[in-house]
């Protein structure tokens, strides 16, 4: 371990940031954008430095910490705000910054003309200070204080225009199933403090040898839980496209790229529990498993491109929580989705931003068509994303959800090929969606609104665009050159070094079977939409009717938790109106009471009040001989 | 031969310069210009005030059980108290300042032609100033006199000036003069008591200091008839001059004649100063014969609360209401005189200051509510203010929070640890007591709060004036420090723990 002094920095440049912008308030409309992204771009650097410095170190002396001070010390119960710089959180320090400064950029132009603009930039940089405090505390206290402000800052940016009813109810549907999350993240920290007496990742990683089967297994199903809330994971994944009523680069920062993986962060970080308690790992798979598919298939069914971009962000981080489910193996496979996913999944929202900025906010895709004649280069870029994100060789989805399907395939038995298939199910449906999407808005003829006079975006917009492009590129490449990213990451997911030499589908076969799968999907889907109705059409089959209504999850919330909970909260109001208010208006009654007879003593005439003396003198003495006697 | 008795001047000094001041002030009232004099008065109340303070904490770790022979014991928790009284008199002088609130020839009848020609003339009396001081004098040293003859001295030497003082006040002038006779009448009547029972002690230890009644009470055994009854007549001094029930009927009168900043200065200072000096007795002189008055002033602690928080509720008017508060406070305060420890010390300390800040804030802002003839204490008047004078009614809000004892205040703490050494000490009972009446005590105060926020306003002729600088200063400090000891306790309480002792 390397005593560090700067890593505090990295938070507290962009937390100060944000108080400084919301606290000037229109004093710093002017330059409070180019401030917060300056802020934002000096986190990147600071990144980057010490991620150079972290190279120079050797093994052990990788990870460097900080204690920032002594927090919370009650008895034996203590914690520091200490922060964790390893080789882990450095992946997520660099993607949050990077990412984060490039959405910045975009923003300026993207928000230009919101009067509210500094105020959104100001929340972007709050957003940034409590990611990185996410993925930088060494303790699940620290990373719980990280966890609820990006909460936060992902609540205040879904509602930012709250002037719209609908939108402020987003963000209230958001905070609601991320508290859901939150209580499985608190429990977990408590069983975890009862069990081991400390919070802290070091800690807990030493007395998981010893623990109970039992005690692991609750505390990776609560942090399951929490991935979930926070991860738009079955069964609390209702709130992601909901959320998509934030302006469109929190969608691409928060909602694709950054926030919604920290569930996949948290589970990674943990591996300590889920590797000793198969229990825990199982119950991971099957989460992953399920949301993968029900995200793509509620992808094939949007009209709304942000919408159908979030089902998919969905999907793909389904396939990174089946990976954290497979022990030791797919950890680092995960963190790859989860990098690449995050440089072609903000490339792709950007672009539906660009095309939005464009089409006068429309989100219909049916309005859309025919845009790359108007918009190269957001085609372009849009298209790189696209074909990241179906796994195309050499682009970076290949390398990183091939490894996972490989992976899935590996587990072995019913198992493998269960999974296997569900991940190459997935990567068909994803293929038909995508191909879905691209078809609707790039290619096909105009089916515009007739306002509509869709133009290329400027420079500060379409530059991150292009950036995020090369990303979705080369980063897949880069990252499993050499098995680069594996091997960095050894030390903390503990890699085992089994060797895969003995499976009935040799890696190559796999591949191939994904590449026809995904053909087929690409093909299936040039088929279907080679002519759009303007308005959706309304004699679909039943399946089409429920991916629509996000497969009735919504109605499901409502029947199960919704309705049974109003009932319950309207009874429990009875009760406490009738029983225990009724309790409390006796009890006032009597004090009433009891208050005038007392306020009736209280004559005025000194004589009385002189009696009342002599009244307590008397009594006085008498209670002290009664005490002696 | 006579030899003079040797005095500790550097130690008596705080006490000294206030009385020199005073009597400065004096002549000034006597002999300065009218136009200049409240200027002069104010700039030297104020100045004695701080350089007193200066001088006590210079002498801050220097203590002596014969600072004047064995009449004066300076110690910690005399030199705690002194400061903390020297404090509420800044903050309460600078509200005084503002002489709209004082009839300007106090010697004048109501109503009387001599009056009108004083108000039409513009001539201001300002006694109130040396009055004050002298008060102050007395105050600091009620809890530092170790005999019978210096307790009642100072009793009488701080009790005499409140008297004349709560017959000041400029509006309303007859109830004004009733309290301050009331005030008197009842004060002497007390005193008698008090007098009583240091002859009876005397009786019993053939001693007038406290040291000697301890050593009489170790040598001879607790159980004399005497000692007992002493102990019950000195009781009934002290627990007038703290409000106690059932000595306590003056309080609401008194507080409510008295003009407003009179009574704010008069309930935190007087407080500290009576309640310093019935530690200093019950801790130091009485200690040895606990067994026959724990009981009993246990016992009074808890019907002084339920008294003082159940009178509360049906109070219609603001300062009525918070006389009785200051009467469940006293409750609170007991408890702690009777655990009898270093922790209920220290913890009564800080009570004893934070209660004292925000009362003389909450009164200070009682001053500023007015309408055309004068200030509004009519609690229903002040429905809705909280949307005419947003900042002004949050402030009150906030002492009122202190006052029911809400996290984050100084009174939380405050109630959290004196309970809390209550507890220590055995007495659950007193415990569950307190925190019952606290509950109840918080539903007067929130009551006021939901007035001010959340009604309407009923009638429009009631307003916030403009206070002038000095009083924002002295409302602005109450306010800052009753937050900072809320969420800064230990800046505070360290000190009154390092504070916390008695030399024999």
């Amino acid at each position: 371990m390397t005593t560090s002094t700067s890593l505090v920095y990295l938070i507290a440049l962009p937390l100060f940031s944000a108080g400084l912008l919301l606290l000037l308030g229109r004093i710093a409309d002017k330059w409070g954008h180019i401030f917060a992204t300056l802020v934002s771009a000096s986190v990147f650097v600071i990144g980057v430095m010490e991620f150079f410095a972290m190279q120079g170190r050797e093994g052990e002396a990788r990870a460097a910490t900080q204690k920032v001070f002594e927090w919370i010390s009650v008895g034996t119960f203590q914690v520091d705000a200490s922060l964790l710089l390893d080789q882990l959180s450095i992946c997520f320090v660099l993607l949050i910054s990077g990412v984060g400064t490039l959405i910045h950029i975009y923003s300026i132009a993207y928000m230009s003309h919101d009067r509210d603009r500094r105020r959104f930039f100001a929340y972007l940089n709050l957003f940034i200070a409590a990611m990185l405090l996410l993925v930088l505390g060494d303790s699940y206290l620290n990373l719980y204080v990280g966890w609820e402000g990006v909460g936060l800052a992902s609540y205040l940016l879904i509602g930012f225009w709250n002037q719209k009813p609908a939108y402020a109810t987003a963000a209230k549907k958001a905070f609601v199933a991320n508290r859901v999350g939150d209580v499985g993240l608190s429990l977990a920290i408590m069983i975890a403090f009862t069990q081991f007496g400390t919070v802290t990742f070091a800690g807990v990683k030493e007395g998981a040898s010893g623990a109970s089967a039992g005690a692991l297994t609750a505390i990776g199903a609560m942090l399951l839980l929490a991935a979930a809330g926070k991860s738009a994971q079955f069964p609390l994944q209702s709130w992601l496209g909901d959320a998509m009523a934030g302006p469109t680069p929190v969608s691409a920062l928060i909602h694709a790229a950054t926030m919604v993986t920290a569930g996949v962060y948290l589970i990674t970080r943990s591996n300590f529990i889920f590797d000793a308690s198969p229990t825990a790992q199982l119950m991971v798979v099957i989460v992953g498993a399920i949301t993968l598919l029900f995200g793509a298939l509620i992808g094939t069914a949007k009209d709304d491109i942000k919408k159908a971009l979030a089902a998919s962000t969905m999907s793909q981080i389904g396939y990174m929580i089946l990976a954290t489910g497979l022990g030791p193996v797919g950890y680092a496979f995960a963190i790859m989705h989860l990098i690449t996913h995050g440089f072609f999944k903000a490339g792709m929202f950007l672009g539906a931003g660009s095309v939005m900025h464009g089409m006068n906010d429309e989100v219909n895709m049916r309005r859309y068509g025919a845009i790359r004649k108007v918009m190269p280069i957001t085609a372009a870029t849009f298209g790189l994303g696209y074909l990241a994100i179906l796994g195309v060789p050499p682009f970076a989805g290949f390398y990183s959800k091939d490894k996972i399907i490989e992976t899935a395939f590996y587990a072995g038995g019913v198992e493998g090929i269960l999974l296997g298939g569900a991940t190459l199910l997935g990567a068909g449906i994803t293929a038909f969606y995508m191909t879905r999407v691209m078809v609707l808005t790039f290619a096909g003829t105009k089916r515009w609104d007739e306002n509509a006079h869709p133009h290329e975006s400027p420079f500060l917009m379409w530059a991150p665009m292009a950036v995020l492009a090369v990303g979705s590129v080369a980063s897949g490449f880069l990252l499993n050159s050499g098995n680069a990213l594996v091997n960095w990451l050894e030390p903390v997911v503990n890699e085992s070094h089994e060797h895969h030499s003995e499976h009935f589908l040799p890696p190559l076969a796999i591949s191939a079977m994904a590449l026809v799968v995904v053909a087929i999907g690409v093909a299936f889907a040039i088929l279907k939409y080679r002519t759009v109705p303007v308005v959706a059409p309304e004699n679909v089959t039943g399946f089409t009717k429920a991916a629509r209504k996000d497969l009735y999850q919504d109605s499901f919330n409502e029947a199960v938790f919704m309705r049974p909970g109003q009932k319950l909260t309207a009874g429990l109001v009875k009760t406490d109106y009738k029983v225990i208010d009724g309790l409390v208006r006796v009890v006032g009654w009597v004090i009433q009471i009891s208050a005038s007879s007392i306020r009736n003593i209280q004559s005025g005439y000194v004589r009385s009040y002189a009696l009342i003396m002599v009244l307590g003198v008397l009594a006085l003495v008498a209670a002290v001989w009664m005490v002696t006697l | 031969m006579l030899t003079a008795p040797k005095l500790d001047y550097a130690l008596l000094a705080p006490m000294l310069i206030i009385l020199g001041a005073a009597l400065i002030g004096v002549l000034i009232e006597a002999f300065a210009k009218q136009a200049w004099r409240a200027r002069l008065q104010l700039v030297v109340a104020l100045g004695a005030i701080v350089i007193s303070f200066e001088q006590l904490f210079r002498v801050r770790n220097q203590g002596s059980s014969i600072a004047a022979v064995t009449s004066v014991s300076i110690d910690g928790t005399g030199i705690f108290l002194q400061g903390a009284i020297l404090i509420f008199a800044f903050l309460g002088i600078l509200i005084i300042a503002d002489h709209d609130n004082f009839a300007p020839q106090a010697s004048a009848l109501p109503g009387s032609p001599e009056e009108a020609a004083a108000i039409q003339a513009g001539k201001q009396q300002t006694e109130v100033f040396p009055l004050t001081l002298f008060a102050v004098a007395g105050m600091m040293l009620f809890p530092v006199a170790t005999d019978f003859i210096t307790l009642f001295v100072a009793l009488e030497v701080l009790s005499l000036p409140l008297y004349l003082m709560a017959g000041l006040s400029r509006r309303r002038r007859l109830l004004s003069q009733e309290a301050a006779l009331k005030y008197f009448l009842l004060g002497a009547y007390s005193s008698a008591f008090f007098l009583f029972g240091a002859a009876l002690l005397y009786g019993y230890s053939g001693t007038l200091s406290l040291n000697g009644l301890t050593d009489a009470i170790r040598g001879s055994g607790g159980n004399d008839v005497f000692l007992l009854l002493g102990i019950a007549f000195l009781s009934v001094g002290l627990l007038f001059k703290v409000g106690a029930v059932p000595f306590h009927s003056w309080t609401p009168d008194v507080y409510q004649g008295a003009p407003t900043p009179i009574t704010g200065f008069m309930a935190a200072a007087t407080k500290a100063a009576a309640f310093g000096a019935t530690l200093r007795i019950f801790y130091l002189g009485l200690d040895s014969a606990q067994t026959s008055w724990k009981p009993i002033i246990a016992v009074i602690a808890v019907i002084t609360m339920i008294v003082g928080s159940i009178a509360a509720i049906s109070q219609r008017d603001m300062k009525r209401m918070l006389a009785f508060s200051s009467i469940a406070h006293a409750g609170f305060i007991l408890t702690a005189v009777v655990s009898l420890n270093q922790n209920a010390l220290s913890a009564t300390l800080f009570y004893l200051l934070a209660y004292g800040v925000a009362t003389i804030g909450a009164f200070g802002v009682i001053t500023l509510v007015r309408d055309s003839a004068g200030e509004v204490s009519d609690v229903n008047r002040w429905v809705g203010l909280g949307k005419k004078s947003p900042l002004v009614a949050s402030v009150f809000s906030l002492f009122l929070l202190s006052f029911a004892g809400i996290p984050l205040t100084s009174g939380f703490v405050g109630k959290f640890s004196i309970f809390s050494a209550a507890y220590e000490s055995g007495n659950i009972y007193l415990v569950v007591a307190g925190v019952l009446t606290s509950a109840i005590a918080v539903f007067f105060y929130l009551r006021v709060i939901l007035m001010l926020f959340f009604a309407d306003s009923t009638n429009d002729s009631v307003s916030v004036v403009i206070p002038s600088i000095l009083t924002r200063i002295s409302i602005s400090i109450c306010a800052l420090i009753t937050i900072v000891l809320g969420i800064a306790p230990s800046l505070l309480f360290d000190i009154a723990q390092d504070f916390a002792y008695f030399l024999r």
